[in-house]
C-alpha cells in the first residue's frame, strides 16, 4: 500500500471534505449520526476512519502485554534440565565467540533454572510453575521460544522491538497499525498505551511514537487512576451545561469563519472539538471498572479503582470492545540482574492471572479470533549467572514470547534453543520476522505497507523480515 | 493530444500533485529520472552493493554499454534496439523488469514515455538540484501593477499561464496578525492594531515590517524554527533521559537571528565554531548545535556505540538542516538514488569525527565583566607585589631552585576495570583512564594492574581534567567535581594472583582539599545521614560519610589534583605486586537516573618506593611549565608560574588573602556542551551497514563528488567541512534553506520535500523562483533579514486567503500561491498566542529552561521511566514564551506534543500539522490555558470598555486581531447572558472557574460582580479555542 504523502496532507483532506460537503453529504449530517450512536461511513475527512488492508485480515484488533526489562525465558517457558546440570561451570568456549553482554564478563558460571516446569494441556505446553494461570490457557498459545533481536541494552532493544529499529524517531507498531487500518473509535484514540510497572518503559514514549507518521498515529497515553486521557475532565467551574454551551458557541463562530473564507480545514477543526466533547463522556464510561460484574473481576483480579495489571489489562479489553484499534500495556519490572528467584515470583504474582483471563475472556466474550493478544519483552536473560547466584544479565541471542488469538494457531510451540537456552537451535524469529507475521494477520503484506519518507519508502521491517507461517491458523 | 493527457498522468503519480506543468516534450529530470528511480534503480542504481547484472541505467554512458550481457540497455534514438525496452515490455514474467516480486509494475503510458524518451535520443541531465543555481531573468507578466517584488513576477507569471489571477489584498487587520506571527511569533495588540489602521502614510506597512524585525521576539520566533532541524531538546533521551545544560546554545541561536548573523558565519560557527582563531564564548556555544544528540548512560551499554549513533544523527542533521539532502542511506550502502556513496558518507564522517564531547562554562555578559574586573583585580595585585618586590624574579627563580627535582619517583600502574561492568572506561596512553558510559551514584568501583616495584611505600592516585568531562571534570558530577568516600588497596605476589592481602593506608597528603563542608543538596540520598567532603584524610578514615573533596569554588574548580596515600609500612615485593585500588564512591545522590553522580572522572595511578612521600604541593600545570627552559617561557607560562609561587611567600599573606577574597566573587556560570577538537583526529573506517564493530578501512575526509569540489586551500578539518558546506557553489544549501523559511510562510515549500533535495525528492512548484531567491539570499550577504523583508513585501504574501471552491478543487494545497497562507500556527504559538492576548506573558528573554504546569504524574514511574523533577514555576516564570519551557525527550511537553512539535530525538525540517480531538481538550481545559481564560477575561472588564459589546469587540480583536462581525458579537452576547444568569444563580459558586485560587480571587472593576467574572472567563476560554485565533490567516 503505497500511499503518497499527499492523500493524507490535510489539503487532501480537506478537498474530499469538499467534495463532501458540496454533494450535500455535510459536516451536519455526519455529526448527526455520530451524535445517534450510527456509526457514519468512513466520510473521508479523518486520516483515522477505518481503511481496508491488503486481504482479508484475520486480527482486528491487538493487545500488546510489553514486559518491559527482559523475562528470563529459563525461568518461565524455555525448560534446560541440562542447565541445571552445568550450574557452577563455565559455559563452553565456542559458545561466546563475539557475543556482548551488558555488565557481566561473558565467561560467567552458567546457573541452572531456578523453577520447576510441568506440560499443560492437550498440547502439552511446558511452563514454569509461576504461571499456573497460563497453564490453564496453555491451548490457546502459540509460544515462541525462538525470539531474536539485535539489541541487548533496554532503551534500543525496546525501541527495536516497538518499531523495527534501534534508533529513535520510526513509527511503533501501534502506528502503522493506525495507518493501515484506522480506527474503528470515533471517540476514542485509536492507539491507547498503559504503563503498569514499577517505571516506564526506558525507551520512553519512543516506544508508542509515530516517527515519521503523521501524528494522528501515534499511542495515547491512558491513566489507570484519576484523567484517563490528559486534560479530558473540564477545568474547575465548567460544568456539562456550559461546556457545551461553549462548543455550541464555538461552533457557531467557526461555521462564521468558514462561510467568509472558505477553508475546509475550520470544518475539521468543528468536527474535532464535538469529537472532543464526546470523548470526554465516553473515555471514563469505559474506564470505569465497576461495570464489570464481579466474577469478571475476579477472573482478572482486578478492583475498581486500583490501579494494577489486572484492572489494566480488563480496561485493554473494554477499550477493544468500544472499537480501539490497538492496546499496548508496558509492564516494566523484568530486569533481574539480581533478586531472580523473588522478583519473578512477584511479577508473576502480579501479572500472570490477569494475562490468563485477558485470554479467556476474549474467547468468552467471542473477541479473541479477531484480537491478537501478544506477550513479551525486549530480550532474554543468559544463562550465565549475574552476581552471586540470583541474577541474569541481558540477552539477545534466545528468547521466549507468546501470541493468543486473532488468526495465531493456537495450542502450539514453536522453535527450539540449545542446551542453555543460549541460542536459537530451530525456528528462528527475528523482531522483523515477527513485525511481518503481526502485520500479515492484519492483513497486510509487511512489504507493502509503506510511508514515503525522505524519498524512500519506509516500512515496518526495513528490508528484513519474514512471515512466520508456522503460527499461522 | 495524446502526449499532453499521459505527462499528467504520469506526474501525478509520481508526486501526487497536479500543480506541475505540463509540457509537450518528455523531460528527463520531470518525467524519466522519478520512473526509473522508483522502478530500476534499487538494483540498476548508484548503490554498487547491490547492483544486479552490473547494470547502472542512472548514468547515460552505462546505459548505453550494458551490464553484463554487454547488451546495450538504451540505444539512443531506437527504442525497438534497446535492451530496456524490450525488457520492460516483455511478456515473459522470467525477463520482465521490473521483476514481478519487486511488486512493481509499468503501466503502459510509463512504457510508452520510456519509448518516447528513447526515441528522442534519451538525453540525460544532471539532477537539478545538483548543479548551482544561477540567477534567472524576471519572467514577463501581463499584470506588471501586481509585481512588487521580483517573487511577485515569477508567481504571476505561473498563474497568467495557468489561467488564473491572483487574490485580492487582504485586509490590513488580518495582514498586520499574519506579519506580527510570522515574524515575532506573537500576535499583534490593540494597541499596535489601532495604530497601523490610523496611519495613512504609503509605507506604513513596510516601517512595521522594519519594527518587527528589530523585535527581539523576531528572533525567539526564527531560533524556533532553527531549533526544530538542530533537533534541540533539554535532555539526553534514551533511558536516563538525564537533563542537560544547552540552553545558552538555544539562546546564542535567538542572538543570532536578532543580530543578524550572515546564514554562512551561522553555519560555520555552529559547526567549527571551536576551530575559528580566538574562538570566542559564543563560537564555542554555537558548536552546541552538533552535541545536540542523544546520550545514552544506560547501565551495560557500550559506551562507544552510542558515540558512533550520535556521529550518524550529527550526519543526519547535517544532511537535512543544511544541505537538504537525506544522506542517511549512505551509512550502511551507497546512496540507492543519489550519487553519494557509502565512502562519501564516512569520509564526510571523518570530518566530524574529530571531537571531543565537551562542555564549557558559559556567563552572561555581566559575568563576563564581572569575571574581568576579578582577573584585572588579581593582575594589580600581583603587578603590585612585583613593583614592590624588584628582585621577585631572582627570589622566583632561586624557589624554582628549591622545588626543582623535590620529588621523588612515581611509576605508573596501569590498570584495568575489575569491577562490574556498569561505568566503563577510557584507556589513555599515559595509563589514565577516564570514566563514561553509565553514572552510578554510590558504589565502590575496583581496579587491578601489575609493578614490577620490588618495593612500594605509597600509592599516589592523580584525577585529572579531561574535555569529555562536565566542564573538563576531574570528576564526572555537574559540576565536574567528585568525591572520594574511601580509598583501599589490596596487594597480590604476581605468582599467586588470588592471594591478596589488603594494604594498611597510614597517612594521606593531597595538593587541595576543600575545607570540611556538608555535601551540598543535589546529591541527597535521602537516608538522613550527614555526609561532607574535606581533607583527604577523610578518604582512609574507614566512613563512607566522609570523603576527600576538590572543590576549590567557581573559576577554579577544573584543574588536575592529587592525593598521596603512605603504606603503614613498606610493601617488599620480589616478584613485583599485582594491586588492586578500590575506590568507594558513596557521595552520589538517590537516583541516578539525574545528574547525582558524584563519581571520579579521569584518574591514575601510581607507586613511589620513597621515604615518606607527600603529594606534590605545586599544581602539575605548573610543573609542566617549570620542565620547560626559563628561556622559552612564554610570558603567559612565567605569569602562571609566578601566580603559583606567590602563594608560598609567607610575607605577601596579606595580598594573597586578597586575591582570594576576589575569587569569593567569582561567577558560577552556566554550562553547555560544545565540541573541542581532539590534538589527534580519530582514525575513521568505512563500516559494514553502518556497524561500528566492522570496520572495513580506513578513509579520509573528504566530501562527495556529485557536490562542489572542496577548494584547494580548505582547511583539514572541521573548519574546512563546515566552509564547503556554505561556499557559494554549493548547490543545495541556499536552495535548502530559502525553501524552509518558504515553508515557514506559505505552509509548503517551493520543493515540499523539504528534507530532500535530492533524486526521490519532488521537483520545485516554482523552480526558477527558487533558484532567484537562493541566489538572491547567498548575494545579499546571506542575510535572513533582507530574505524576510522580500517575502513579506511581496504582493504573494500579502494577498487574502479566501478561497472559492473553484479555486479550492484546482489548488487544494496552495501551491500556485493564488491566494494567501492560511493555516493553525505551530504549537509554541498556540501556547504564545493564548498567554499574549490574556496579557499573562512574561516577554523575559532567554536564561535556563522554565517549567510551566504539566501533569505531576508524567514524571514519575510508572509514567516515565525514572522520577524527573518538574517543579512548577509559581512566579513570572510560568508565563514564558514556549521556546523556553523544559524539553525532555522522553516526556515531552504534552501541549506541545499535542500539537505537533518534535521532540528533539532527529533533525526535523518539515512539522506535520494534525488537527485533532486531543488538541481541542487541550485549549479547553489545560490549566494554563485556563489561566489565559481568566486573565483576559480581567483584562476585558478592567480594559474593554464600558458596555459587554464593547469588552466582547476588545476581546475578541486580542484573540484574532479583527473587530467581530454583527453576528459575532450576537452569538457571543447571547452566550455571555446565559452564562451570567446561570452564574448567579444561589448555588452558584462563580469563583471555581473566574479565580486561579478561589479563596483569593482576583480584584475587580468596582461594578462587576463575580458571576459576570465567571461568565466572561467562560466567553474569553471560547474565544481562547476559536479556529481562528490559533490560526494564521
Amino acid at each position: 500500500m503505497r500511499t503518497p504523502p499527499y492523500f493524507h496532507s490535510p489539503a487532501h483532506l480537506a478537498a474530499r471534505r469538499w467534495f463532501l460537503k458540496q454533494c450535500g453529504i455535510g459536516l451536519g449530517a455526519i455529526a448527526l449520526a455520530d451524535l445517534l450512536g450510527v456509526k457514519a461511513a468512513p466520510s473521508g475527512d479523518d486520516p483515522l476512519a477505518p481503511k481496508k488492508p491488503h486481504f482479508t485480515p484475520k486480527a482486528k484488533n491487538v493487545i500488546f502485554l510489553f514486559m518491559a526489562g527482559g523475562p528470563s525465558h529459563l525461568e518461565l517457558f524455555d525448560h534446560k534440565p541440562d542447565l541445571a546440570r552445568w550450574d557452577g561451570k563455565l559455559p563452553p568456549p565456542h559458545l561466546l565467540k563475539g557475543y556482548r553482554a551488558a555488565f557481566i564478563n561473558p565467561n560467567s558460571k552458567l546457573l541452572g533454572p531456578k523453577f520447576r516446569f510441568a506440560r499443560h494441556g492437550q498440547s502439552g505446553a511446558e511452563l514454569s510453575e509461576l504461571l499456573p494461570h497460563l497453564a490453564t490457557v496453555a491451548d490457546d498459545l502459540c509460544i515462541i521460544k525462538s525470539m531474536v533481536t539485535d539489541a541487548f541494552n533496554h532503551a534500543p532493544a525496546q525501541i527495536f522491538l516497538s518499531t523495527g529499529a534501534q534508533q529513535f524517531g520510526r513509527p511503533s507498531l501501534g502506528a502503522w497499525t493506525l495507518y493501515g487500518l484506522g480506527s474503528e473509535s470515533r471517540d476514542l484514540p485509536g492507539f491507547v498505551v498503559f504503563s503498569t510497572g514499577s517505571k516506564g518503559p526506558s525507551g520512553g514514549n519512543s516506544n508508542w511514537g509515530s516517527g515519521f507518521l503523521p501524528t494522528v498515529y501515534q499511542g495515547v497515553q491512558f491513566r489507570t487512576g484519576g484523567d484517563p486521557v490528559l486534560y479530558l475532565s473540564n477545568p474547575p467551574g465548567v460544568d456539562h451545561a456550559l461546556q457545551k454551551d461553549t462548543l455550541d458557541g464555538l461552533k457557531a463562530l467557526d461555521q462564521m469563519r468558514l462561510d467568509e473564507v472558505g477553508d475546509p480545514e475550520i470544518a475539521t477543526r468543528i468536527n474535532s472539538f464535538e469529537r472532543a466533547f464526546r470523548m470526554q463522556a465516553t473515555a471514563p464510561d469505559v474506564m470505569d471498572l465497576t461495570k464489570e460484574p464481579k466474577h469478571v473481576l475476579e477472573m482478572y483480579g482486578a478492583e475498581p479503582g486500583k490501579p494494577s495489571f489486572a484492572s489494566t489489562c480488563l480496561l485493554a479489553r473494554r477499550l477493544i470492545q468500544k472499537g480501539v484499534r490497538f492496546v499496548e500495556i508496558f509492564h516494566e519490572s523484568w530486569d533481574q540482574h539480581s533478586d531472580l528467584v523473588g522478583a519473578l515470583k512477584r511479577n508473576c504474582k502480579a501479572t500472570d492471572q490477569a494475562s490468563a483471563a485477558l485470554v479467556k475472556d476474549l474467547k468468552r466474550l467471542g473477541l479473541l479470533d479477531s484480537t491478537l493478544v501478544i506477550w513479551g519483552g525486549e530480550f532474554g536473560r543468559t544463562p550465565m549467572v549475574q552476581g552471586g547466584a540470583d541474577g541474569r544479565d541481558h540477552h539477545p541471542n534466545c528468547f521466549t514470547m507468546w501470541l493468543a488469538g486473532g488468526g495465531v494457531k493456537p495450542g502450539v510451540t514453536i522453535g527450539e534453543s540449545d542446551e542453555f537456552g543460549f541460542n536459537v537451535t530451530a525456528d528462528k524469529v527475528h523482531i522483523h520476522d515477527l513485525h511481518a507475521t503481526i502485520l500479515h494477520l492484519l492483513g497486510f503484506d509487511h512489504t507493502r505497507l509503506t510511508y514515503r519518507f525522505q524519498g524512500r519508502d519506509f516500512r515496518l521491517t526495513d528490508v528484513h523480515g519474514n512471515v512466520v507461517t508456522k503460527l499461522l491458523a | 493530444m495524446r502526449p499532453r493527457t499521459l505527462l499528467l498522468v504520469v506526474v501525478c503519480a509520481g508526486c501526487g500533485a497536479s500543480f506541475l506543468s505540463a509540457a509537450d516534450t518528455v523531460d528527463f529530470q520531470r518525467d524519466v529520472r522519478p520512473l526509473l528511480a522508483d522502478n530500476c534503480f534499487t538494483c540498476h542504481g548508484p548503490d554498487a552493493g547491490s547492483r544486479k547484472a552490473k547494470l547502472r541505467l542512472d548514468v547515460r554512458e552505462h546505459a548505453l554499454k550494458g551490464g553484463r550481457s554487454k547488451e546495450p540497455a538504451i540505444v539512443p534514438g531506437k527504442p525497438e534496439a534497446s535492451e530496456l525496452v524490450r525488457r520492460i515490455e516483455s511478456a515473459d514474467e522470467n525477463e520482465v523488469m521490473p521483476p514481478p516480486k519487486s511488486g512493481k509494475k509499468l503501466t503502459p503510458q510509463q512504457v510508452d514515455l520510456l519509448r518516447r524518451w528513447i526515441a528522442a535520443g534519451a538525453s540525460y541531465q544532471q539532477h537539478w538540484a545538483f548543479v548551482p543555481p544561477v540567477r534567472p531573468p524576471l519572467p514577463k507578466v501581463r499584470d506588471t501593477r501586481w509585481v512588487r517584488t521580483p517573487i511577485d513576477a515569477f508567481i504571476l507569471a505561473r498563474l497568467e499561464r495557468e489561467g488564473l489571477r491572483p487574490s485580492p489584498e487582504a485586509g490590513k487587520e488580518t495582514l498586520l496578525r499574519r506579519l506580527a506571527l510570522d515574524l515575532t511569533g506573537l500576535p499583534p495588540t490593540p494597541e499596535e492594531i489601532d495604530a497601523f489602521l490610523k496611519d495613512p502614510s504609503p509605507t506604513a506597512y513596510e516601517r512595521t515590517v522594519e519594527r518587527l524585525l528589530a523585535s527581539p521576539h523576531y528572533g525567539e520566533r526564527w531560533a524556533r524554527w532553527w531549533l526544530d532541524a538542530a533537533r534541540y531538546a533539554d535532555s539526553d533521551g534514551f533511558e536516563k533521559d538525564k537533563p542537560r545544560s544547552v540552553w545558552p546554545y538555544r539562546d546564542w541561536v535567538v542572538r543570532a537571528f536578532n543580530r543578524d548573523l550572515p546564514y554562512d558565519r551561522f553555519i560555520i560557527e555552529q559547526i567549527a565554531g571551536d576551530l575559528l582563531p580566538n574562538a570566542t564564548q559564543d563560537q564555542l556555544v554555537a558548536t552546541g548545535f552538533l552535541r545536540n544528540s542523544m546520550i545514552n548512560e544506560e547501565g551495560g551499554i557500550d559506551p562507544e556505540q552510542f558515540r558512533m549513533e550520535a556521529m550518524f544523527d550529527r550526519m543526519d542533521a547535517l544532511g537535512k538542516s543544511v544541505l537538504g539532502l537525506t544522506i542517511q542511506c549512505a551509512q550502511c550502502h551507497d546512496h540507492k538514488y543519489d550519487p553519494i556513496t557509502r565512502e562519501d558518507y564516512y569520509r564526510m564522517f571523518a570530518y566530524l569525527n574529530d571531537t571531543h564531547e565537551a562542555s564549557v562554562a558559559v556567563y552572561s555578559e555581566e559575568e563576563q565583566r564581572k569575571r574581568e574586573e576579578i582577573f584585572r583585580g588579581i593582575r594589580a595585585v600581583e603587578e603590585e607585589l612585583r613593583r614592590r618586590t624588584p628582585d621577585w624574579r631572582e627570589k622566583m627563580a632561586a624557589w624554582e631552585a628549591r622545588v626543582h627535582n623535590d620529588q621523588p619517583a612515581w611509576h605508573i600502574v596501569r590498570v584495568v576495570n575489575a569491577g562490574d561492568n556498569s561505568q566503563r572506561y577510557v584507556y589513555h596512553e599515559d595509563g589514565s583512564l577516564t570514566a563514561w558510559g553509565y553514572a552510578p551514584t554510590k558504589w565502590t568501583s575496583q581496579f587491578t594492574g601489575s609493578t614490577d616495584r620490588k618495593r612500594i611505600t605509597a600509592i599516589r592516585l592523580e584525577v585529572l581534567t579531561d574535555p569529555n568531562l562536565p566542564l573538563g571534570g576531574p570528576g564526572r558530577s555537574p559540576l565536574g567535581l567528585f568525591a572520594l568516600s574511601e580509598i583501599t588497596v589490596e596487594a597480590a605476589d604476581p605468582q599467586t594472583p588470588d592471594k591478596r592481602t589488603r594494604v594498611k593506608l597510614a597517612s594521606a597528603t593531597a595538593d587541595f582539599a576543600n575545607e570540611e563542608k556538608p555535601l551540598e543538596p543535589m546529591f541527597d540520598d535521602r537516608s538522613g545521614k550527614k555526609r561532607v567532603t574535606g581533607p583527604v584524610t577523610f578518604a582512609i578514615d574507614g566512613k563512607d560519610e566522609t570523603a576527600w573533596g576538590i572543590d576549590a569554588g567557581p573559576g577554579r574548580r577544573n584543574v588536575d589534583r592529587k592525593a598521596v596515600f603512605v603504606l603503614e609500612k613498606p610493601l617488599e615485593m620480589p616478584h613485583g605486586a599485582i594491586l588492586t585500588f578500590h575506590l568507594k564512591q558513596m557521595h552520589g545522590g538517590w537516583n541516578s537516573d539525574d545528574n547525582q553522580t558524584n563519581n571520579l572522572g579521569r584518574f591514575r595511578f601510581s607507586v613511589t618506593c620513597a621515604d615518606h612521600p607527600i603529594a606534590d604541593p605545586l599544581p602539575r600545570s605548573v610543573r609542566n611549565i617549570l620542565a620547560i627552559p626559563p628561556e622559552r617561557r612564554t610570558p603567559a607560562q612565567i605569569a602562571a608560574v609566578f601566580s603559583y609561587w606567590r602563594t608560598t611567600v609567607p610575607e605577601w599573606k596579606e595580598a594573597n588573602e586578597r586575591i582570594e577574597a576576589l575569587w569569593k566573587h567569582h561567577p558560577v556560570g552556566a554550562s553547555q556542551l560544545t565540541l573541542a577538537a581532539r590534538e589527534k583526529p580519530r582514525t575513521t573506517y568505512l563500516l559494514q551497514r553502518g556497524d561500528f564493530l566492522k570496520p572495513e578501512r580506513p578513509v579520509t575526509p573528504g566530501v562527495p563528488a556529485a557536490l562542489h569540489p572542496l577548494p584547494a586551500d580548505a582547511e583539514p578539518n572541521r573548519l574546512g567541512l563546515a566552509k564547503w558546506l556554505v561556499a557559494r557553489n554549493a548547490p543545495t544549501t541556499a536552495r535548502a534553506i530559502v525553501n524552509r523559511v518558504w515553508q515557514a510562510y506559505f505552509g509548503t515549500g517551493l520543493v515540499s520535500t523539504s528534507e530532500d533535495f535530492g533524486t526521490q525528492g519532488e521537483p520545485p512548484s516554482h523552480p526558477e523562483l527558487l533558484d532567484w531567491l537562493a541566489v538572491e539570499f547567498r548575494d545579499s550577504g546571506w542575510s535572513f533579514k533582507q530574505l524576510h523583508r522580500l517575502i513579506v513585501t511581496s504582493s504573494t504574501y500579502r494577498q487574502s486567503a479566501k478561497v472559492t471552491p473553484q479555486l479550492w478543487q484546482r489548488d487544494p494545497a496552495n501551491r500556485l500561491l493564488a491566494r494567501g497562507p492560511r493555516f493553525r500556527v505551530e504549537g509554541e504559538m498556540v501556547r504564545d498566542i493564548a498567554l499574549t492576548v490574556s496579557g499573562l506573558l512574561n516577554p523575559q528573554l532567554g536564561g535556563p529552561p522554565v517549567y510551566p504546569p504539566a501533569p505531576d504524574f508524567l514524571f514519575k514511574p510508572p509514567a516515565s521511566y525514572g522520577p524527573k523533577t518538574w517543579i512548577e514555576d509559581k512566579g513570572e516564570n510560568r508565563y514564558r514564551r514556549a521556546l523556553y519551557t523544559f524539553r525532555f525527550r522522553s516526556v515531552p511537553y504534552p501541549v506541545l506534543t499535542n500539537f505537533d512539535t518534535p521532540n528533539g530525538d532527529a533533525s526535523c525540517v518539515r512539522r506535520v500539522r494534525s488537527n485533532t480531538p486531543l488538541q481541542a481538550l487541550t485549549t479547553l481545559n489545560e490549566t494554563l490555558f485556563l489561566e489565559c481564560a481568566r486573565g483576559l477575561a480581567q483584562k476585558a472588564l478592567a480594559e474593554g470598555g464600558a458596555s459587554d459589546r464593547d469588552r466582547i469587540v476588545y476581546a475578541f480583536r486580542r484573540c484574532t486581531g479583527r473587530k467581530p462581525t454583527d453576528r459575532e458579537i450576537g452569538v457571543l452576547l447571547a452566550f455571555l447572558e446565559k452564562q451570567t444568569q446561570k452564574f448567579s444563580a444561589a448555588d452558584a459558586k462563580p469563583w471555581e472557574l473566574a479565580a486561579n485560587d478561589p479563596s483569593h480571587p482576583p480584584t475587580l472593576p468596582t461594578e462587576i460582580r463575580p458571576a459576570q467574572a465567571a461568565a466572561w472567563t467562560a466567553l474569553a476560554r471560547l474565544l481562547l479555542n476559536l479556529d481562528e485565533t490559533i490560526t494564521k490567516e
